[in-house]
């Protein structure tokens, strides 16, 4: 029985990682070929960095990333405040089950609609050729703020009801009160949420496919519209570039949370 | 009207409201300077929100609020001159010990070295010399009550505001923390409001204690007061043990008990006056038959260590008697009470709420704890605000 599982868990990493590895091993290869590897080499990523085009959408995307993931861990967190003080419990969880609306949703549909109400919208006050930067970036946004609001709401939860009073207490205005004594004790928590909207915003292609213009091509989308030409190896260096960064933002991710709760579980000993 | 002259703080006429149910209902009270004084009451009792409404947490529905005679209805609580030891004390979990104590100086602009000083201070006041690079999250709970206490104190309040501060350490510990906040007050000599649900607490540390329920302020006196002369059924039954029996004032130094008259020291009532009559159990004597001024059958003996308590069931009736005396159940005895040993109460709407000990048990014990209490409304500390 034992072996058993071995062996299903062995097939299950196989599967999930086997297309993965062949890709990042081919994106070494040094002969253009998806069936022969030729020997070790770097050609195709000093390609990759030779296509101007790339290069902008590599641009574009960080640009996308760091601005949409600022805005979601602001407001996010900002929201995760309000409906942690919230006093209705039935509230509470209608605004919660709202929130969470865009994560549980088929991206296609969010990107979809999404496009449908930018498109009605630029219709109604008659501007054309909406979609872009913008329309991108409000979309990067709502699909974000979930999981910031997802990783800030327990740190808040977990905190003593009474920090932000005590702050008031011994001299210090409401709002400075929470960054002082508050804010301090979620970071954790907000930079989670930072990282993974960061995360989510680079690694996007069905949302913004439909929210994007030409003008504006992340990175996602580029690889999508080289593949409609030829594949050609240097899809697989940029595929595999984008994967580290992601595998790194999860492991910081990762990382963040075993901390946190390293501490939580110190304060329960004592 | 303003609050009286020789006060530090006045409520008048406060009322409160949460979700339309009336949480306070009219609150008078003066507090002195220097003084030591304890609300007490049941969980729900109000007494938690009396307290946040002087530490400007909460606002007041109706009546005001005065400092020194200055009404600070709309003062904010960052710019009043009290401070706070929160229930499960609020210290800030990302900075040390020192970093929590300084914080309120800091705010004020302190000079760093004057604050080093301070805080030294501070930590000798509460016996945490060497703690100030200690994480506050490391620290055990009387070592994070002290912090506490230390990191209110350094800003100089004029009142320190204590929410049952004592409420998340073991017996032992809370006993030692009574002495120590006893011993700070009188050191600083200034006023300390301490929030509690154990009367025993209560008694042995405060100069004035006030007696709260539903809203209401029941009594407000100093411990013997409290304890010797309770003036409704309430009183008697939260503070200490009581029996708590039907008479009527025939005349005064003379209730009826029974149908047998019984001297007393209570007078002032009108003839024939039905009154609520309460009897400590320890001021009661067990004598023989023939010397009692009533007699019935021991039903129950409990060993407390101090003495024995005996339950003895008088004609339906079944008193609570605290003795070194042993005595077996089924034994027919009399009792004996002096005359200073009664004390008469006007009646009330509590009377009749709290009666004899007929039902005598463990589960009893649990039912007169504070927080069993059934008829309570929510506790407050559930309310947020």
């Amino acid at each position: 029985m034992k072996t058993m599982i071995r062996i299903y868990t062995v097939l299950v990493y196989v599967f999930l990682y086997l297309p993965i590895a062949v890709m990042i091993l081919f994106s070494f290869n040094s002969i253009n070929s998806t069936g022969v590897f030729g020997g070790f080499s770097l050609r195709w990523y000093r390609e990759l960095f030779r296509d101007s085009e790339t290069l902008n959408a590599l641009k574009n995307s960080i640009i996308m990333a760091v601005l949409s993931s600022l805005i979601a861990t602001v407001v996010g967190t900002a929201a995760a405040v309000g409906i942690d003080k919230m006093r209705s419990r039935w509230l509470k969880s209608v605004t919660l089950t709202v929130t969470n609306i865009p994560m549980v949703n088929p991206e296609i549909v969010t990107g979809v609609s999404m496009m449908l109400l930018f498109v009605f919208a630029s219709r109604l006050v008659r501007i054309s050729g909406v979609l872009g930067f913008w329309t991108l970036l409000i979309a990067h946004v709502t699909f974000n703020l979930p999981y910031v609001i997802l990783s800030v709401l327990p740190k808040l939860r977990q905190i003593d009801p009474h920090l932000q009073e005590a702050a008031q207490d011994l001299g210090c205005p409401p709002l400075k009160s929470f960054f002082l004594a508050v804010f301090p004790t979620i970071v954790p928590g907000v930079l989670t949420g930072a990282i993974m909207a960061f995360t989510l915003s680079l690694d996007d292609f069905v949302i913004s496919y439909f929210t994007n213009g030409p003008e504006f091509q992340t990175l996602p989308i580029r690889i999508f519209s080289m593949t409609k030409k030829r594949v050609t190896p240097d899809i697989y260096s940029l595929s595999t570039m984008l994967f580290a960064a992601i595998l790194l933002l999860l492991i910081i991710i990762n990382v963040l949370q075993a901390q946190s709760e390293k501490q939580q579980s110190k304060k329960k000993y004592y | 009207m303003t609050g009286s002259e020789s006060c530090i703080i006045s409520l008048r006429g406060i009322t409160k409201y949460y979700n339309g149910e009336a949480v306070l209902r009219g609150i008078n009270l003066d507090i002195h300077d220097k003084e030591f004084i304890t609300l007490l009451g049941p969980s729900g009792c109000g007494k938690t929100t009396t307290l946040r409404i002087i530490g400007g947490f909460v606002t007041p529905d109706e009546g005001d609020v005065y400092f020194n005679g200055k009404r600070v209805n709309d003062v904010p609580p960052y710019k009043r001159p009290v401070n706070t030891v929160f229930q499960k004390y609020a210290l800030f979990p990302h900075l040390n010990v020192y970093d929590n104590i300084a914080f309120g100086p800091r705010l004020r602009k302190m000079p760093e070295s004057e604050i080093s000083r301070r805080v030294k201070e501070m930590l000798e006041l509460v016996n945490l010399r060497g703690f100030e690079r200690r994480s506050v999250n490391l620290l055990s709970g009387g070592q994070q009550q002290r912090v506490a206490i230390a990191r209110a104190l350094i800003n100089d309040p004029k009142v320190l505001l204590l929410d049952e501060p004592l409420g998340a350490l073991d017996l032992k510990l809370r006993k030692d923390m009574q002495v120590e906040l006893k011993r700070i007050q009188q050191q600083m000599s200034i006023t300390f409001i301490y929030v509690t649900h154990d009367q025993e607490e209560a008694l042995s540390m405060s100069d004035t204690v006030v007696v709260m329920d539903m809203g209401e302020i029941q009594q407000i006196g100093t411990p013997e007061e409290i304890y010797n002369e309770p003036v409704n059924a309430f009183v008697a039954d939260f503070i200490g043990e009581s029996n708590i029996l039907d008479g009527i004032m025939v005349d005064d130094l003379d209730v009826v008990m029974f149908g047998r008259h019984f001297k007393c020291l209570d007078k002032g009532f009108a003839k024939n006056e039905p009154v609520d009559v309460v009897v400590r159990p320890e001021d009661i004597d067990i004598v023989s038959v023939e010397e009692g001024m009533l007699s019935g059958v021991v039903t129950n003996v409990t060993f407390k260590g101090l003495h024995y308590e005996i339950i003895i069931d008088i004609e339906g009736f079944k008193w609570m008697v605290q003795t070194t005396d042993y005595w077996p159940v089924a034994a027919v005895v009399g009792i004996k009470i002096d005359p200073d040993a009664i004390h008469v109460m006007k009646k009330s709407k509590y009377s009749g709420a709290f009666g004899d000990y007929s039902s005598f048990s463990d589960e009893h014990e649990k039912l007169s704890e504070p927080d069993a209490k059934p008829e309570q409304p929510p506790a407050e500390e559930e309310i947020v605000d």
